[in-house]
């Protein structure tokens, strides 16, 4: 059949399964929109910035196994989805980003609405394509979802010429796709395997250590499955939770600069570390150093083997798909070796647990932001998907939401990107129309894709947006105040709006909360009367509030500040 | 430490940049890197001369086979390899220079390539530090411009980069 390129773009997407495209049109891709606009397979949602286009889309990913799929223009729309890229490459989300690009003749004259998209994403990119002939689209398409999804995902781009969705030809698409230069490893090599398991089992002190990689293989059946056939401790990073069902009693909380006391002192002693889908991040470990001066092996799971070994040294490396190698490793534990008996280390592990690191101080008279986080969890069971924006709110949100399912936790993790959170949030929704969803966010994150309020009434999405207003930029003013001599340097958001009555504008409902007996009615009647409205919780709360524990940045593990009498 | 990489990536627009925006984004150091197309036009080799500690060489390696236009990585300095650089230097050339010249010329196994009254080009192709030794032997006043192309490397014997 002969098609035009747009034409064969948007059958592609058709082709992928692809339910959602979150988009903005613009001159350079208004062919691909004349053919979105034709059929009906593919729906699109009308965001109102670019950069949420991607956000939504990657929030799609995240809450499914899916690739998310967003649509931009030429030269601005490329520019602002670049942050939305930048994100999902950093968290290796798949997903495939078509962008319109000046017509072929056009290119290199700096012509309207130009820029070198290939050139601008590329370092944020898994991979990225500028297709030159319309009988490349299909093939273009084909590879951009196979990249996406297959080793360790991540966002590729696809920048397709104005005059490229024009041309025509002969439409078929390919159904396989091989790759001389790419051939991702999934199953672990056997011998380090059996080695790692070894180990494991010769281990007086293991601790198990699991990462986004966990969530992104679908893994976490068999990571709690070998968790709880070893019966040993384990810690979960920001991008892992979910991973393990945090109310398990194995279970010791998240690591690194805002994790437990349990965790980081249990990952800093351990004998053994096995660490699953996870890198060593230096939110995690603090300083390299520092944690390497302890004497342990460590066995590293990883689809990626630059990411092993960069920071820490590694032992046992297993390159593979964690939920293949996890696989395996079980396969062998469950023929029969006898587990060692680690009872003295768990008295140790109890002891660190026992110090009740997570405890704060309640108040009667003014707003908890961690308590808002608890009684969110309660009143939705704790079974909502739960999207964050960066900072105070988003470390609340990781310690006192307690995931017992993978892929209900959505946030910047490596990127740390401000506004996420509501267009996390959309992309959740629209995955899962019936489920509950939530976004943890704060008065300034919030502000940085607001405009999305739109997006969300036009597509009916009944998100709760949580706010937690502490009129700060709370992870700025707490670093200004433990380490700038409480210079509070531009971190104070004044002249903020009323925000219950700015949702109300955009059609939604808005509520304000002021007083600590007020979060339980206010979520109550949120979740239950306004079921299927978009609700804004504006939650005033303490604005001196700030997240512990905490190890400071370049600091080890063990160096940690429990609470503000450790100050 | 010094260390020769060679590679196999796809012949394909952007695949350079690709190389050496991993190199400049990770602050890996490259000294010189040499591409040209191989036998089989739709795949480039690529040697890159870069240094520093076994762990970078190890990242440099491992990032690079992540591109995902690279079909294959080898660190041909591990083992017995042979390189060789080109060099072309035109040098002015008048007077009794002329004859030492041609004699520093034959001593280095060079060739003077392009003759003027006032010139010579001469072409020299060697390991780095024959061509650093070439250039050290000539008076620095005589020398009018110094191309190089960068190390060029394969493995000795049975090792073999091939798809």
């Amino acid at each position: 059949m002969v098609l035009t390129g747009a034409e064969i773009v948007i059958r592609c997407l058709q082709e992928e399964k692809v339910e959602y495209v979150f988009g903005y049109p613009g001159g350079a891709v208004l062919y691909i929109y004349d053919a979105l606009f034709q059929q009906e397979a593919v729906r699109h949602i009308l965001v109102r910035h670019e950069q949420a286009a991607v956000h939504a889309a990657d929030g799609f990913a995240r809450s499914t196994q899916s690739v998310g799929v967003a649509l931009v223009t030429s030269g601005p729309g490329a520019t602002n989805a670049v942050t939305g890229i930048a994100t999902a490459f950093c968290d290796s989300i798949p997903m495939v980003i078509i962008s319109g690009q000046v017509p072929t003749a056009a290119i290199g004259q700096d012509a309207f609405q130009e820029v070198d998209t290939v050139g601008i994403t590329r370092p944020c990119v898994k991979h990225n394509f500028l297709v030159k002939d319309v009988r490349d689209i299909a093939a273009t398409i084909k590879k951009a979802f196979y990249l996406a999804k297959t080793g360790r995902p991540g966002p590729v781009l696809v920048d397709i010429p104005k005059d490229i969705t024009i041309a025509k030809c002969e439409f078929e698409y390919p159904k396989e796709i091989s790759m001389r230069s790419y051939n991702p490893v999934v199953k672990g090599h056997q011998g380090q395997i059996k080695k790692a398991v070894q180990l494991l089992l010769e281990a007086k002190r293991p601790m198990i250590y699991a990462g986004g990689g966990v969530v992104l293989s679908d893994a976490a059946e068999q990571l709690t499955k070998l968790t709880r056939l070893l019966g040993y401790p384990i810690t979960t990073t920001l991008m892992g939770l979910g991973g393990y069902p945090a109310s398990d009693r194995q279970y010791l909380g998240m690591p690194g600069m805002h994790g437990t006391y349990e965790a980081n002192m249990s990952m800093h002693y351990s004998d053994v570390l096995l660490a699953v889908g996870s890198r060593f991040d230096d939110r995690v470990i603090g300083d390299p150093n520092n944690f390497a001066e302890e004497p342990r092996k460590i066995i590293h799971i990883d689809i990626d083997p630059s990411s092993i070994s960069k920071r820490v040294r590694v032992d046992v490396p297993i390159v593979g798909d964690v939920k293949d190698v996890l696989d395996e490793m079980i396969r062998q534990l469950e023929a029969g070796p006898a587990r060692p008996d680690i009872s003295a280390w768990w008295k140790q592990v109890e002891d660190w647990r026992s110090r009740k690191c997570m405890d704060y101080t309640n108040s009667d008279t003014i707003i908890k932001p961690q308590f808002v986080v608890q009684k969110l969890w309660e009143v939705t069971g704790g079974d909502a998907y739960i999207s964050s924006d960066v900072g105070q709110h988003q470390m609340w949100a990781a310690q006192y939401y307690r995931f017992d399912k993978p892929r209900r936790w959505l946030n910047s993790g490596g990127l740390g990107t401000m506004g996420v959170g509501m267009p996390y949030a959309m992309g959740a929704q629209l995955a899962h129309p019936g489920a509950t969803v939530a976004c943890i966010t704060g008065e300034a994150s919030i502000q940085m894709n607001i405009q999305e309020l739109s997006t969300c009434k036009q597509f009916r999405l009944p998100i709760k947006i949580c706010n937690l207003n502490n009129r700060y930029l709370g992870m700025v003013r707490q670093w200004q105040q433990l380490f700038h001599g409480q210079r509070y340097s531009e971190s104070y958001m004044d002249s903020l709006p009323d925000f219950a009555k700015l949702a109300e504008s955009y059609g939604h409902v808005g509520i304000r909360i002021d007083k600590p007996c007020d979060v339980e009615g206010a979520l109550r009647e949120a979740f239950t009367t306004h079921k299927n409205d978009l609700v804004f919780l504006d939650f005033q709360v303490d604005q001196t509030e700030n997240v512990y524990p905490m190890v400071r940045g370049g600091k080890g593990l063990t160096e940690m500040i429990l609470s503000a009498e450790d100050l | 430490m010094r260390h020769v990489i060679s590679l196999l990536i796809e012949n394909e627009s952007g695949a350079l940049s690709r190389v050496s925006g991993l190199f400049s984004a990770r602050g890996y150091n490259i000294e010189s890197l040499t591409v040209a197309p191989t036998e089989d036009a739709s795949m480039s080799r690529m040697t890159i001369v870069t240094s520093g500690s076994d762990e970078i060489i190890e990242q440099i390696t491992k990032q690079l086979n992540k591109l995902i236009e690279v079909v294959k990585v080898v660190d041909i300095s591990e083992a017995a390899h042979i390189e060789r650089e080109l060099m072309l230097i035109k040098v002015r050339a008048t007077g009794k220079d002329r004859e030492e010249i041609k004699r520093t010329t034959d001593i280095f196994r060079a060739r003077i390539i392009d003759v003027t009254e006032a010139s010579y080009v001469i072409e020299l192709t060697g390991n780095q530090a024959k061509l650093d030794a070439f250039i050290g032997a000539l008076d620095p006043t005589l020398i009018l411009e110094t191309v190089r192309s960068g190390v060029c490397g394969v493995g000795r014997g049975d090792r073999v980069l091939k798809l």
